[in-house]
């Protein structure tokens, strides 16, 4: 079936064939490759660039978590994901390539047909939605659901053989099989949410991408899920991309976490390097703004300021206005992200062109007297950050 | 082993009495189904709180334990089924259902949604001049003007003029929650309850309100009650931790003792799922170990399970308690657990070996970033 519709894709291709007989695993191990992805909202006036420039890859059964405030574009870059964006929302730039699992040729998500994507699908990609009630149809049985889907994926499926494979998929999520026969509202609202990760998960997807889906239910059965993705994971080898505006819930759960501010990822990298060694002075800010449970406690002051409104977006760095580290220039050059070793960072502190520390981490850099000049800035922001607090209080 | 049915200050060395308390409060609703059929939803059960000047008491628990239906009672929005409310030891009387104006002059309440709270209709100015009109009766121009600029002032939001005319749909989430502050502290309460007040906030701006409710604490003292569902903004803020389960209160205490060492099985489970950004993902395996993957849910408040309501989800579940409710056991330190372990004498069986769990010097408040910024060093010279 999955080959029939990537032969399918072939044909109408973009000409990037070079078909891997011995399959993409080992020639990649990456399922999705995002290249300067750019969306925006038409409007009357100027168009508001949603996301701009994301890059990045997705490994292979990686959890790759997307953190961000609201209006930072992570649901925009979802709905652009998935390719289920609606007008005024345009993909004006970048590409999404999706590499199938069975080595058939890559298909770019920006440039496919409906068609294709029709394809592809429920059987290589699925969403989860933040609300379940608003992803499971209101007037149907949970089975009929599954069946919908499944059958459509697979048309040999009989209607009985459908609903029994229901009701195996709900008790891997940990709810009886006899609730195939319930109505979305007999459900509680966890059980609601693992039906619909059950239900993303029929069709055997390469790729899951998750939008906030434990953000309406408590803590408990927030954790009760993330046990059972995680475990599905293991037997299914999906991957995940994990939307959230939760970081400490990422730190805990994602392979990397990208970092997301006013439609940019400013930071990227393995979940240890993000908590352990933040770079970027916003993804400092967040990690700080969760008050530990356990560790010693002290005075936290989260962020000053508000989130940029992205119809007038601040020039030169979109942080800069609440950025403590900020120095001349940050209000006219915007920062690209740049790689250092599989940590990426977008934020002046750390680029060559502008003195900075490009090579940050190297030591001979770090030996002679150009040691820590982000360093040291971190450093004093931090000491202006506390004389202010002092003087100001709660600010 | 001691056993008080109502004690009044828990947790408190309470040099003088609570402001606000509700001992032994129940409150049940009627709920009649299309068919007609009614059934009674047990809200909260048995509910004892008491709220002392100058200090922090966070009521946690998961949506549908009772959190918002105690501080609408403490409120004086619902009338309780049974129990009394206590406004400075005097209790607290309903007319037809409501209290009389003076309580809301004493007990203010936050919403959690600052979007719903403010009339979208009026300024700024407005929102906040209404409460100082009915509750206090300042009239005239100039004082208004000066009362608003001064609450205004006190909630952070200068310069002044920029905001104060400004209608609510102008401002963002964190402006809007401090005009709601501003609008409860103008009838200048001695209590106020916050239903979970930072939780529809931008996370970057959830600490700036928590510092701005300490500071109203210190500086006013203010009783406060923080109602939230995150145990770390709780630790954060709070004095005092009250943990309710379906409608019932399971246990309570000075907010360091019932984090690292908690003495109900529910409050442990609460701790243990909570995120911490400190855990990381070296604990991963552990967190999300095959015992999380089925831990249960919440039982309908129609009709509770007999006993101890946590009994059907307990790991330590004996026979007693599916069918006698445990009383509340006074554990030393102004510390309270309802749990038949602690009668049955099998408290020593919370204590999780291998959990992680290290008690923390109370109130130890450590130089900022001084830890984080040393493993940085060390890693970027690697």
């Amino acid at each position: 079936m999955v080959t029939q519709i990537v032969r399918d894709a072939d044909r109408t291709g973009t000409g990037r064939t070079g078909i891997n007989l011995t399959g993409a695993r080992s020639v990649s191990g990456d399922v999705l490759e995002v290249t300067g992805l750019g969306v925006e909202y038409v409007t009357d006036g100027d168009p508001v660039r949603a996301c701009a420039e994301v890059t990045f890859t997705l490994r292979r059964g990686e959890i790759l978590g997307v953190a961000g405030e609201s209006g930072s574009g992570k649901s925009t870059l979802i709905t652009a994901l998935t390719r289920l964006q609606r007008p005024p929302a345009v993909t004006t730039a970048g590409s999404i390539v999706f590499h199938p699992r069975d080595g058939g040729p890559a298909v770019d998500l920006v440039a496919a047909s409906p068609k294709e994507l029709r394809a592809l699908r429920w059987t290589s990609l699925s969403i989860v939605l933040q609300s379940a009630m608003d992803a499971l149809n209101p007037v149907m049985r949970l089975g009929a659901q599954f069946a919908d889907a499944l059958r459509t994926h697979d048309r040999s499926l009989s209607r009985d053989a459908a609903w029994a494979r229901a009701a195996e998929l709900l008790a891997t999520v940990g709810i009886s099989g006899d609730r195939v026969r319930s109505y979305p509202h007999e459900l509680s609202g966890g059980m609601r949410q693992r039906a619909s990760i059950a239900l993303a998960l029929a069709c055997r997807p390469e790729l899951v991408v998750m939008d906030e889906p434990t953000t309406a239910v408590d803590v408990v059965m927030q954790r009760q899920i993330l046990a059972q993705v995680l475990r599905l994971r293991r037997e299914l080898g999906f991957a995940v991309v994990f939307v959230t505006h939760d970081l400490s819930l990422l730190l805990e759960l994602a392979d990397r976490i990208a970092i997301m501010y006013a439609g940019r990822v400013v930071e990227l990298g393995t979940a240890d390097e993000i908590y352990d060694d933040p770079r970027h002075p916003y993804t400092r800010g967040l990690r700080d703004s969760f008050p530990p449970l356990r560790a010693p406690l002290r005075r936290l002051t989260g962020i000053p300021g508000t989130p940029p409104d992205l119809r007038r977006p601040p020039s030169g760095c979109p942080f800069h206005p609440r950025c403590a580290l900020r120095f001349e220039g940050c209000d006219t050059h915007l920062p690209e992200l740049v790689d250092a070793g599989g940590h990426a960072v977008a934020c002046r502190l750390y680029d060559a062109a502008d003195g900075g520390m490009a090579d940050v981490g190297l030591p001979a850099r770090t030996a002679d007297g150009t040691e820590g000049r982000a360093e040291r800035r971190i450093e004093d922001g931090i000491e202006r950050r506390a004389e202010h607090r002092t003087e100001g209080g709660a600010r | 082993m001691t056993t008080t049915p109502a004690p009044s200050a828990p947790g408190t060395p309470a040099p003088d009495a609570p402001v606000l308390e509700a001992v032994d409060v129940t409150k049940h609703f009627t709920v009649r189904s299309a068919v007609g059929t009614r059934s009674v939803v047990r809200a909260v059960e048995g509910a004892t709180l008491s709220l002392p000047r100058g200090r922090v008491v966070a009521l946690v628990g998961e949506s549908g334990s009772g959190k918002t239906t105690l501080a609408r009672l403490l409120a004086g929005f619902y009338a309780p089924t049974s129990g009394e409310i206590r406004l400075e030891g005097v209790p607290v009387r309903q007319r037809r259902g409501r209290v009389e104006r003076g309580h809301h002059r004493d007990v203010q309440l936050v919403f959690q949604d600052p979007f719903g709270s403010l009339n979208p209709l009026h300024r700024v100015r407005h929102n906040i001049e209404r409460p100082l009109r009915l509750h206090h009766g300042v009239r005239g121009k100039a004082e208004l003007d000066r009362r608003v600029r001064e609450l205004l002032e006190r909630v952070a939001l200068t310069p002044v003029e920029q905001f104060v005319d400004k209608f609510p749909h102008e401002l963002s989430g964190g402006q809007r929650q401090r005009v709601v502050i501003a609008r409860a502290l103008a009838v200048e309460p001695k209590v106020l309850l916050g239903d979970e007040p930072i939780s529809m906030l931008d996370v970057s701006i959830r600490l700036e309100m928590l510092n701005l409710l300490d500071r109203l604490r210190t500086e006013d003292g203010l009783a406060l009650l923080y109602i939230t569902h995150d145990i770390a903004s709780a630790r954060y803020l709070c004095d005092d931790i009250v943990v309710m389960y379906a409608g019932e209160m399971v246990e309570g205490g000075p907010k360091e003792h019932v984090i690292a060492d908690p003495q109900h099985p529910y409050t442990r489970l609460l701790v243990e799922s909570s995120p911490d950004p400190g855990r990381g993902a070296r604990d991963r395996e552990a967190l999300f170990d095959a015992d999380a993957d089925s831990l249960g849910e919440p039982p309908s408040l129609i009709d509770p399970p007999a006993g101890c309501r946590f009994h059907p989800r307990c790991p330590f579940a004996m026979d007693v308690c599916r069918t006698q409710a445990p009383e509340r056991i006074n554990l030393g330190d102004g510390r309270w657990a309802r749990c038949w372990l602690h009668q049955e004498g099998r408290a020593g069986e919370l204590a999780r070996p291998g959990a992680g769990v290290e008690p923390v010097a109370p109130g130890a408040l450590a130089e900022p970033a001084a830890a984080p910024t040393a493993t940085r060093t060390t890693q970027e010279t690697q």
